[in-house]
């Protein structure tokens, strides 16, 4: 009674936490609170797993829920905030590699499964280790383990979409021939890993929000596989509403670019090296304290940050100017591109951590109508979401994207180290506009020149 | 395909929709806790590997066990804390 009755009920209740916890997090005043209710689901499902009669030795969990508490624990504390893409990337990873432990313990667990079980546990393995492998991938692109631009053979995708063909035939041999399970699985365990690793190589760059997005959703699907496998309703609905999550970021950053999930994953930006044609191309450059006079005379700036800010960690000196700005009683704003950067909200966070509040950052819709009442528009190591030429050049690769309309804006000044191409490539003719002004340099040394200046 | 596989099936494609209608309309500031909370989620894979570890399968199983355990515990416990962390921030 005991065993049927309560221990479900308890897996029901930590997935009500979970779904309550997710609605919190999705509402600025309440994540705080929805993080926590999460925990608690999530405290609840292993409780409600531990007294599971099936359960008979406790020495082996005991240790590895505490080594993996404390691990978890010193990555959370030790973390820096900038590091913070290659840790979701990490984590995603290691949650896909739970999955495809489980289901692969459930195969080497002694008594022979039936075909069905045998079929989801190979989905399982084929999720998981898509999401391990491939996160793993993301890791060292973001860390710069790996080259972050696109790496590719001609025909990756026929690659990939054959090892996929081959880890349903091994299912259906270990089907047929149950007295060789262990090596089918093995090779299923091998393709797979090898199928996550081409996935996401050849995808890079500024297209590193997608994939992150991805593999949260991946990491859920996954978990709902190995549910399958172990028939445990909890995973399935935990790892379904994590899947949902991450499908609903996934299609906000590929709405933010204009481009279809499929475009991202399969087929990449067209690089081009095409140039502004018909613009005397020019680009006036100022030091950072020719622009002081600029500036103190503006109304209204507006801080457009990208990954050069991050990369030149430029966001504490950000907050200096924008508190210099104000006391000169000079409207501070921030326009946050939905994918400036390498992860979703990956401005937001940074900019959290220098203290900037958070109702000073405003989205794409929000702010472009202010651009045309703005004095100066400073644009801090973005590129491509501040290139005009989405709006009305049919040829160029980012043609439709929604960008910043940056260029309405009375001054516009762009921090860059050089007049190197953005991740698409392409040149900016936002560079050669007469209301453009290039500061070279560290984005960071220069907005602390700049500060300096203004004092 | 048996009437449980069925109820299964039934439950994941409702929580998908739940999911879904859950988390509609995320504002920027909680694009990446809600990406980590939710990773921290996906670490309910702790469940089958509690099991897989403490149900005196083989040995092979046991240890594949643990180390799910281990993983999924790291998952969980970082991915918690980090969010808290970062939510810390967002109060202010």
């Amino acid at each position: 009674m005991f065993q049927e009755i309560i221990i479900p009920i308890i897996y029901l209740l930590s997935a009500v936490f979970f779904i309550l916890g997710l609605k919190q997090l999705s509402h600025p005043r309440t994540a705080f609170k929805g993080n926590t209710t999460a925990a608690i689901g999530m405290l609840m499902a292993i409780i409600g797993t531990v007294i599971k009669t099936e359960i008979v030795s406790y020495d082996l969990i005991i240790i590895g829920l505490i080594v993996g508490g404390a691990v978890g624990v010193v990555f959370a504390k030790r973390v820096e905030m900038t590091s913070m893409p290659q840790l979701v990337a990490l984590f995603n990873g290691f949650g896909g590699l739970s999955s495809l432990l489980v289901a692969t313990a459930e195969v080497y667990k002694g008594s022979l499964p039936a075909t069905f079980t045998l079929s989801t546990i190979s989905l399982s393995i084929l999720i998981g280790s898509i999401t391990f492998s491939g996160s793993l991938v993301a890791f060292a692109k973001l860390q710069g383990l790996m080259r972050g631009s696109p790496l590719a053979f001609k025909g990756t995708q026929i690659f990939n979409g054959l090892l996929i063909l081959a880890v349903i035939i091994m299912t259906v041999f270990s089907i047929l021939n149950p007295d060789q399970l262990f090596d089918y699985f093995l090779w299923i365990i091998i393709f797979s890993l090898v199928i996550g690793y081409y996935f996401v190589v050849p995808i890079g760059g500024a297209d590193m929000p997608v994939v992150i997005a991805l593999l949260n959703s991946f990491s859920g699907l996954a978990a709902a596989a190995t549910g399958f496998v172990i028939q445990n309703d909890a995973l399935i609905i935990s790892g379904a509403l994590v899947g949902a999550s991450g499908i609903i970021l996934t299609n906000i950053m590929c709405k933010g670019m204009n481009r279809t999930i499929w475009n991202v994953l399969f087929v990449g930006i067209k690089v081009s090296t095409s140039t502004v044609e018909g613009v005397q191309k020019t680009a006036k450059s100022y030091e950072p304290e020719d622009t002081v006079v600029i500036f103190e005379n503006a109304k209204q700036v507006i801080i457009v940050p990208g990954y050069g800010m991050a990369v030149a960690q430029a966001q504490h000196m950000c907050h200096e100017l924008e508190k210099i700005l104000e006391e000169k009683s000079i409207t501070v704003k921030y326009a946050i591109h939905p994918v400036a950067g390498r992860m979703p909200g990956h401005m937001n966070v940074l900019l959290a951590e220098a203290n900037v509040a958070y109702d000073k950052l405003y989205d794409l819709d929000q702010i472009n109508p202010e651009f045309e009442q703005t004095d100066v528009a400073l644009v801090i190591g973005a590129n491509d979401v501040v290139n005009p030429a989405a709006r009305h050049d049919k040829s160029s690769p980012i043609y439709g994207m929604p960008i910043l309309d940056v260029d309405k804006s009375q001054t516009v000044f762009v921090l860059k180290r050089s007049m190197n191409f953005g991740y698409a490539g392409i040149d900016n003719e936002l560079f050669y506009k007469d209301n453009t002004i290039m500061i070279f340099g560290d984005a960071k040394d220069t907005v602390s020149r700049l500060v300096a200046e203004l004092k | 395909m048996s009437a449980q596989l069925l109820v299964e099936v039934y439950v994941f494609v409702l929580a998908i929709f739940v999911g879904f209608e859950v988390i509609t309309k995320v504002p920027p500031t909680l694009h990446t806790p809600l990406m980590s909370g939710s990773n921290a989620i996906s670490g309910i894979t702790v469940v089958g590997a509690l099991l897989a570890t403490g149900s005196g399968y083989g040995e092979l199983s046991t240890y594949l066990g643990l180390a799910a355990i281990i993983f999924a515990m790291i998952n969980i416990v970082g991915g918690f804390m980090v969010t808290q962390r970062m939510l810390k921030m967002f109060k202010k």
